[in-house]
């Protein structure tokens, strides 16, 4: 049950119809309700809905609204990150579905700040985001040296290396990472983003990254785009072998 | 070194009141000093933007042989470094102020030390309900400070002056967000030696 901030009006989730019920999960999500999130995820998994389905049509359609106020300047970091904290909250009933229930897979991805920053806040919304988007995301977490994430790629194998950092003084480490994958030769087996607030396309380029994601929404779409691209190449060089 | 005749210093809010004091108790009448709002630290994108309307005021007003600028990057990624660059403008060193009161091989011992410090000054131990609890809204929202402190093991006072009344407010926020307190007396580190250098000498 979800209750309205102008009229007080109580609304029963379960009264509504599928549409309905959605729209009024945009609007949970929107304003942080982790409890009308649940309560929302399990109405519609409970009428039949796949996992799946719940995941994308509801909460990741949810997000992509929260995240585009977020990019024009309508909602700030408390607002997504209450949205994110409620998307959470339905993450956790469909996490274990998802898999049983075998849902699509975009890919995998292995992703930390890096070494000297601590902050947090952007990795774990991308990690969030990326999830709902169909990703495996592996969290090597916080200040991480470089060896963290070739352990990490060597465990893991994934398609996507994602580097966080907030500090001007941390965001140069990003370099002494890629560099370090190209001494290995293994640089272009993978895609590379990274993001961070004093991060921005130039400095992506500088480090040799392969994208700049400005905020967590742009990281999915960024790296769908680069994994179809990345997929699409490697079709076209076994047609052509 | 060039002895200018009027120096302005375009300063973060959050140095008004030290860059001031430095001025009275110096004699330093040759700075003039604008400031721009300190809560842009938690719009760093707009920093640079507002730096370059104030720094072209005070070109156009033809008042200022020399511009400083009191800031450190604080969150730009070097934009305004870039910008301060093309307009011949210098500005403290340093990433941010933590930093420049603290001096630079200090403030990295405190990060090798404990990477989970969290700072504070002066400054932003008076207008700590301002700037964390309300900036971060979580007077509103509690439950968020997991997601905003939950990577810091303590705060750090960095101290300009010896106030007990400052101190106790410090030791406050650090309960309040959960941290061991410290505080380390810092003064005005490189915020002193920075105006000295650039003040031509007194008066």
């Amino acid at each position: 049950m979800t209750n309205t901030e102008n009229d007080q009006v109580d609304i029963v989730l379960s009264d509504l119809n599928n549409d309905d019920l959605v729209e009024q999960m945009f609007d949970d999500l929107y304003d942080g309700l982790a409890d009308a999130i649940t309560e929302g995820t399990e109405i519609l998994l409970n009428r039949g809905w796949l996992p799946y389905e719940v995941l994308t049509k509801s909460l990741v359609a949810g997000m992509a609204i929260v995240g585009k106020d977020f990019r024009d300047g309508i909602l700030f970091v408390p607002e997504v990150l209450m949205a994110a904290n409620a998307m959470k909250a339905g993450m956790a009933i469909l996490r274990p579905l998802l898999a049983e229930t075998g849902a699509p897979k975009m890919g995998k991805v292995v992703i930390g700040t890096v070494k000297g920053d601590i902050h947090d806040i952007g990795k774990n919304l991308v990690t969030m985001m990326m999830e709902g988007a169909g990703f495996e995301v592996i969290d090597i977490g916080i200040n991480n040296p470089v060896e963290n994430y070739l352990e990490a790629i060597e465990e893991h194998q994934p398609d996507i290396i994602g580097m966080s950092a907030l500090l001007t003084t941390t965001m140069p480490y990003m370099k002494v990472v890629i560099d370090t994958l190209i001494e290995k030769g293994i640089r272009n087996d993978y895609i590379v983003l990274v993001g961070g607030a004093p991060l921005n396309e130039t400095f992506a380029e500088s480090v040799g990254a392969d994208a700049y994601c400005r905020d967590a929404a742009m990281a999915v779409d960024m790296a769908k785009e680069l994994m179809a691209h990345r997929q699409g190449s490697a079709a076209a060089q076994m047609a052509a072998s | 070194m060039t002895v200018h005749q009027k120096t302005l210093i375009i300063a973060c809010g959050a140095l008004a009141r030290e860059i001031s004091l430095l001025i009275d108790l110096n004699r330093w009448h040759r700075f003039d000093v604008t400031c721009l709002p300190a809560n842009l630290h938690n719009r760093p994108q707009l920093i640079t933007g507002r730096m370059a309307e104030k720094i072209t005021v005070a070109k156009q007003s033809g008042k200022y042989d020399q511009i400083l600028a009191g800031y450190g990057d604080c969150g730009t990624g070097g934009d305004l470094d870039r910008l301060l660059d093309a307009e011949g403008v210098i500005r403290l060193p340093g990433a941010h102020c933590y930093e420049f009161f603290a001096t630079t091989k200090p403030f990295d011992k405190m990060v090798d030390d404990e990477i989970g410090t969290f700072f504070l000054t002066d400054y932003l131990v008076r207008f700590f309900d301002t700037l964390i609890i309300k900036g971060l809204a979580l007077d509103r929202h509690p439950e968020l400070l997991p997601d905003y402190f939950g990577a810091y093991k303590r705060l750090m006072y960095l101290a300009q002056t010896e106030d007990e009344e400052l101190d106790k407010m410090a030791e406050q926020a650090a309960i309040r967000l959960g941290l061991e307190y410290h505080k380390q007396f810092t003064g005005y580190g490189d915020l002193a030696t920075f105006l000295e250098t650039h003040s031509g000498g007194s008066g």
